[in-house]
């Protein structure tokens, strides 16, 4: 089977613009979680992990002057597609076929949500109308980039980027591609920070993945994405390969609309078949990056798949939303980031936050981060609404 | 070496088993075209719906949103016309979700200032409403996912199913897609100049020299196979996409290259369906290739019939799979001239404002 190497990285995110202050934060265990200040929404009181930069900056940081019809959704993703693009050392991006798959649910929400009443009643916002849709961030990041040999997007909801870095991953695998810059973003909006209040899952506190006292998630924002290569791609090119991208499963709970099944079988499935596609015993895994929002329904399904996976041979779990929010569709990549980065440096991630261990569950999640782990394989959830279930493995090269 | 150029050139092609179709036509029967053809003077071409109690149980119903349980039931109509209970794997293409949800949250977001909301419209506004919720009324664990990228959508549904075939990790594949036309929505675009403003009847769209088109909707699924079937419409052989081509020349090569890609010669192709809808802004491209590289080609258009909207390529699909059945082009469709039996490779091209483009070939099931 035709193998798929990550070669490239690039993030944005609350605990930092790009990938050496996410190195840094990581380090010192500085999580991304504080207050809201750029959404004028009447849930302030609430912790949020906003992204450290407002609009104008960001158009400062990707160079293009400011303008009407960009999304933040947009700009945190060319942020973090340029740096991946850059952290690969690709110059010529028609060297090889490239695409770009990328993910996101609320796309140009943030605008639409501001000026949908002038939307109806004038014509002052126009430029925002046709920034709204999933594939306008896609496209932002394609006409920067100069890519366009190939361009999609996905919408899982929460597993979007996990479910676009796999549909990457295939597309190099079969030939279609020999590269692919893969990921998703997604920005904080009124219209996210309320449905999420709406279904009565947002802590008031910073959230507590895994622990006994949890009450809810943190919403957070950003963007994330990883450079994919075919075998022959990175053997030509002799460049760095950061690790393997050597298993994926996709499987759907077929549950709920929004919640999960109490026994996770959904989850089950989907680390299952990213076991099976990497040719892996659960045994050789190294550490499970939890999907671990900090719900009560989430974690203790979650907690009970990683069970019936793993049965007593549980590796290290944590849940790195503690430091980043929940990013929502961009989760999978950012978490995919984080593990990458675990992996080159042979960091265990901690679990902020935890306290108390869950009453049904037989495992704690890391509570320190500890340096000098020697990885092999990362496992990576990603659970979305409707039963979006998905999960990448992270090998070792 | 020898491993490597085999994956390269997997087989990408599938058997169309079954097709649940949901659009502004009616069409009992998926396999005929309709004797009587919708020609509406609206300027919106709405569904036309079944009656839901057949398909979706009372609770379901009054919970789902117009487009659900448009989707839901194509994609049941689909899997009952094909003979089967559970697919593989089940993937929609949507250029836009559930607007009318996404709507109805935004609304009370801004009316009650965030307050007293209901979560209903928030669960349901996300764009993978309906492959999950098929899932649910399925009770389907497998594979599940959802691709929103405009005019790609349903295309990239398409190829993601076609690419699992060939992986061998699925035999059969639920695939389809959904877009709906809210009147706030047909209002916010109307301020970018995508409708006709003067009346016409939909039939007459490709008449008229002027901007704009028709704004349509549908929910339409298809079942995929790896093995034919006595319920086999056509052979969907290969799709592709690219993006803003620099020039005529481009978007020729890029077609003549998926032709290429499939093993298939451009003599070989019987009938050319394109998404021509009537703008005077950007039907020019079709109009330059069928008068070059394509001259002499029967073609046929179909937006006339269902609108336009991101996913409306599903319906050229269903509609070049009942031409190579019946092995007859519906005269409504024709633009120029009828292609003459045998019909044996339909090749259907559509774009979005000269930007995205794609192509889909299908074959005649022997």
């Amino acid at each position: 089977m035709r193998k798929v190497f990550v070669t490239g990285i690039g993030i944005i995110s609350a605990v930092g613009n790009n990938v050496r202050e996410t190195i840094a934060s990581v380090q010192n265990s500085r999580s991304g979680i504080g207050n809201i200040t750029l959404i004028d929404t009447i849930y302030k009181n609430l912790p949020f992990a906003e992204v450290k930069c407002n609009n104008s900056a960001l158009f400062k940081k990707v160079g293009i002057e400011e303008a009407e019809s960009f999304s933040r959704t947009a700009l945190l993703s060319m942020v973090a597609a340029r740096e991946a693009l850059l952290y690969s050392k690709i110059n010529d991006i028609a060297e090889w076929k490239t695409g770009l798959i990328s993910s996101t649910t609320v796309g140009g929400m943030d605008k639409s949500e501001l000026y949908y009443e002038d939307f109806l009643t004038n014509n002052s916002r126009n430029n925002y109308i046709d920034i709204h849709d999933c594939a306008d961030h896609t496209e932002k990041i394609a006409d920067y980039l100069g890519i366009n040999e190939y361009l999609t997007t996905i919408s899982t909801a929460c597993s979007s980027s996990a479910n676009s870095i796999m549909f990457a991953a295939r597309l190099i695998r079969n030939g279609t591609l020999d590269r692919a810059i893969a990921g998703g973003s997604e920005c904080l909006s009124k219209f996210h920070i309320d449905g999420f209040y709406s279904l009565q899952i947002l802590d008031t506190e910073p959230c507590k993945p895994f622990d006994a006292f949890r009450n809810g998630l943190t919403l957070g924002e950003g963007a994330a994405y990883l450079v994919l290569e075919s075998e022959e791609a990175v053997k030509t090119s002799g460049k760095t390969i950061l690790c393997e991208l050597s298993g994926w499963g996709n499987a759907c709970e077929a549950y709920h609309q929004t919640a999960s099944s109490p026994e996770g079988y959904g989850a089950v499935l989907a680390m299952q078949k990213a076991l099976a596609v990497a040719g892996l015993q659960p045994s050789q895994i190294s550490y499970i990056n939890a999907h671990g929002t900090g719900t009560q329904n989430n974690d203790a399904s979650e907690g009970n798949a990683i069970e019936t996976v793993f049965g007593n041979n549980i590796p290290p779990v944590s849940s790195t939303k503690s430091f980043t929010g929940h990013t929502t569709s961009a989760a999978g990549a950012v978490e995919g980031v984080l593990c990458i980065l675990a992996m080159n440096r042979g960091w265990l991630l901690p679990n902020l936050n935890f306290t108390h261990k869950m009453e049904n569950t037989h495992f704690e999640p890391v509570r320190k981060l500890q340096t000098n782990i020697k990885f092999r394989h990362i496992l990576s959830n990603s659970f979305g609404f409707g039963g979006n279930d998905s999960c990448l493995i992270f090998s070792k090269v | 070496m020898i491993l490597a150029l085999f994956f390269q050139k997997c087989d990408m092609e599938a058997f169309i088993n079954g097709i649940g179709i949901i659009s502004s036509q009616n069409i009992p029967n998926t396999d005929l075209f309709p004797k009587e053809i919708i020609n509406d003077s609206l300027g919106i071409l709405k569904l036309i719906t079944p009656d839901y109690k057949d398909y979706i149980d009372l609770m379901a119903r009054r919970r789902m949103g117009r487009i659900i349980k448009a989707g839901v039931t194509a994609a049941k109509m689909c899997l009952n016309d094909a003979g089967l209970s559970q697919p593989d794997a089940i993937i929609t293409g949507t250029g836009l979700g559930c607007i009318e949800d996404t709507e109805k949250f935004l609304a009370s977001i801004l009316q009650n200032n965030e307050r007293l909301l209901n979560p209903v419209h928030f669960m349901q506004s996300t764009y993978n409403t309906l492959s999950s919720q098929i899932a649910i009324v399925l009770n389907c664990n497998n594979y599940n996912n959802t691709f929103v990228h405009r005019s790609f959508s349903f295309e990239s549904a398409i190829q993601d199913a076609l690419m699992l075939i060939a992986e061998k990790e699925t035999q059969t594949a639920l695939v389809g897609s959904i877009d709906e036309i809210t009147q706030n929505h047909y209002l916010i675009n109307r301020r970018l100049n995508k409708w006709k403003t003067e009346s016409l009847y939909s039939l007459d769209l490709f008449n008229k020299n002027s901007p704009g088109t028709v704004p349509g909707e549908g929910a339409i699924y298809f079942l995929l196979s790896d093995v034919p079937a006595t319920t086999t419409y056509s052979i969907l052989a290969g799709v592709k996409m690219f993006y803003k081509p620099q020039s005529p020349t481009e978007t020729e090569n890029k077609i003549l290259q998926f032709l290429k890609e499939c093993d298939t010669d451009i003599h070989d192709i019987d009938m050319i369906i394109t998404g021509i809808n009537g703008d005077n802004r950007f039907d020019g491209i079709y109009t330059h290739l069928l008068e070059g590289v394509f001259l002499g080609k029967p073609h046929a258009g179909f937006k006339h019939l269902c609108g336009e909207y991101f996913t409306a390529t599903s319906f050229a699909v269903w509609l070049a799979s009942v031409i190579l059945k019946n092995q007859e082009a519906p005269s409504v469709c024709v633009i120029n001239h009828s292609p003459t039996a045998p019909l044996r490779n339909i090749l259907i091209w559509n774009h979005n404002k000269n930007i995205n483009h794609s192509v889909l070939l299908i074959k005649k099931y022997q």
